[in-house]
């Protein structure tokens, strides 16, 4: 079947099987590479992308499900130029990874948290924490994750402050 | 430079050649969009009773990639949510649409307003907040997973379900009748759960108690409890325990005893042992059976008691 829909403000356009999840029409039929194909179950969250600006698990909704619709990935972060979006310039600043395999799964959840956030920089560690709860991380026992997440927050107030 | 992803064979493969990859894909399968709730049932007439209608898949498409559910066509429901997702009061009920994901659920503040706090406990430690993006009350209920938390919710509070099938026939089957067995329910091969239904009650306190694993994970035990208090007796009660058995289990003894009586931390405890009791829990790797039926008795009365005390503010 055709399946079209919008990847970070590019249209896609491919003949798929309707069984294709969507991590892998982004992967490979979009051979967009950031967003990772993990646990295949719904419990890493490392497939997250954003649906019509809601995170998503990609391994767990079909591509069909996607068509017409808009997906932000991780590569969808940064702006035109290349300038890391505050979120992934957080995940430098405060080393919020080791492996870097739930990186992107990570990121798209902590954009989504900020924007949808009243209050970004008087987020909880709960709220962040609990945020975050769809996705797992081997490596950093969370700690620096939230704080690259935090730092992203107050680099906005920051930037909304000074402008 | 080798980028194997892209030298890989046509995607998406099947038969043998997917355990070499140790890909996890759903088999085959068409699929569909609805236009309406009457062309989904339509659809299913069709296609006769070889389709599943998909509402946000967190529960559809595991099953598929386990080859636990092998439908030969999806008929997609997520254009009717304009349609079916609702939280909304009629007269004296709450009517909740069967595409309302759990999310809107635990943001409810009519929910929370009407019946504090069941739902707001039970969604809050449902799965985790992404798949509770995408989720629905009709996946979850269809699914009739019996260690699922808001089966136990909508158990406890006599929710109702609104079944439609060919010509617009509707017909209203309790949770009791709704939950045939494990992953088993009374939904007929051309019909479509369509809304939850919940009787309002006076002098209303609930409450959701789970004891998991990790943060998000399918209960090891949880019970689910709903009082309603007028003049200092039980009214009517809802018991009901997740996980401890092969649909949710309906701890109809407990609610018995519980009805005419004024609320004391010893009818609780009582209540609680009937829980034990009239559960039936497995050995599995959440446990073994006689702890899971321990935890089940001292959830049970956990619940009860913050219930009561809500019921009671």
């Amino acid at each position: 079947m055709l399946v079209s829909m919008t990847i970070n403000g590019q249209e896609h356009s491919h003949d798929v099987e309707p069984r294709l999840l969507l991590v892998h029409y982004i992967r490979e039929n979009a051979e967009l590479h950031g967003t990772h194909w993990g646990c295949d179950t719904s419990n890493c969250g490392i497939c997250v992308v954003l649906m019509d600006g809601e995170p998503i698990k990609s391994c767990t909704t079909l591509a069909a499900m996607a068509d017409g619709h808009e997906i932000i990935t991780v590569e969808g972060l940064e702006a035109a130029d290349g300038t890391l979006d505050p979120i992934q310039q957080g995940f430098h600043e405060m080393h919020g990874l080791h492996c870097g395999f739930c990186t992107p799964g990570m990121m798209v959840t902590g954009r989504w948290l900020i924007d949808k956030h009243p209050n970004p920089t008087q987020m909880t560690d709960h709220e962040i924490r609990d945020a975050i709860s769809g996705g797992l991380c081997r490596c950093t026992g969370y700690n620096n994750i939230v704080k690259a997440i935090r730092w992203a927050a107050a680099y906005e107030a920051d930037a909304a402050g000074r402008s | 430079m080798d980028l194997s992803v892209h030298t890989q064979p046509q995607y998406p493969l099947g038969g043998e050649e997917r355990h070499t990859l140790a890909m996890q894909t759903p088999a085959p399968c068409e699929y569909s969009r609805a236009t309406s709730v009457d062309d989904a049932i339509g659809q299913l007439e069709a296609l006769n009773g070889n389709a599943r209608i998909l509402a946000g898949g967190h529960s559809l498409i595991p099953m598929m990639k386990l080859r636990l559910a092998n439908p030969g066509h999806l008929i997609d429901i997520n254009p009717l949510e304009p349609e079916l997702n609702y939280i909304r009061q009629e007269g004296n009920e709450i009517r909740i649409g069967a595409m309302t994901r759990h999310r809107d659920m635990l943001e409810s503040d009519l929910l929370e307003r009407t019946f504090p706090h069941i739902f707001a406990e039970a969604e809050a430690v449902l799965a985790d907040p992404v798949v509770r993006n995408r989720g629905t009350i009709g996946g979850s209920l269809c699914q009739s997973d019996p260690a699922e938390d808001l089966s136990g919710v909508v158990v406890a509070l006599k929710g109702v379900a609104v079944l439609r099938g060919p010509g617009g026939a509707e017909r209203l089957v309790e949770m009791d009748e709704f939950h045939v067995g494990p992953y088993m329910t009374a939904v007929g091969d051309t019909e479509m759960l369509t809304e939850v239904r919940f009787p309002i009650q006076p002098g209303h306190g609930s409450a959701h108690e789970k004891v998991e694993r990790r943060a998000g994970d399918f209960a090891i035990v949880a019970a689910s409890a709903v009082l309603s208090i007028q003049g200092g007796v039980i009214k009517s009660a809802g018991v009901a325990c997740s996980a401890v058995g092969p649909t949710t289990m309906h701890i109809e003894r407990a609610e018995k005893a519980l009805v005419g009586q004024a609320p004391s931390e010893q009818l609780f405890a009582e209540a609680g042992k009937m829980a034990s009791e009239d559960c039936s829990p497995s050995n599995d790797g959440r446990g073994p059976a006689d702890y899971k039926r321990h935890v089940a008795g001292v959830l049970t009365t956990r619940a009860l008691s913050r219930a009561a005390a809500t019921a009671l503010r």
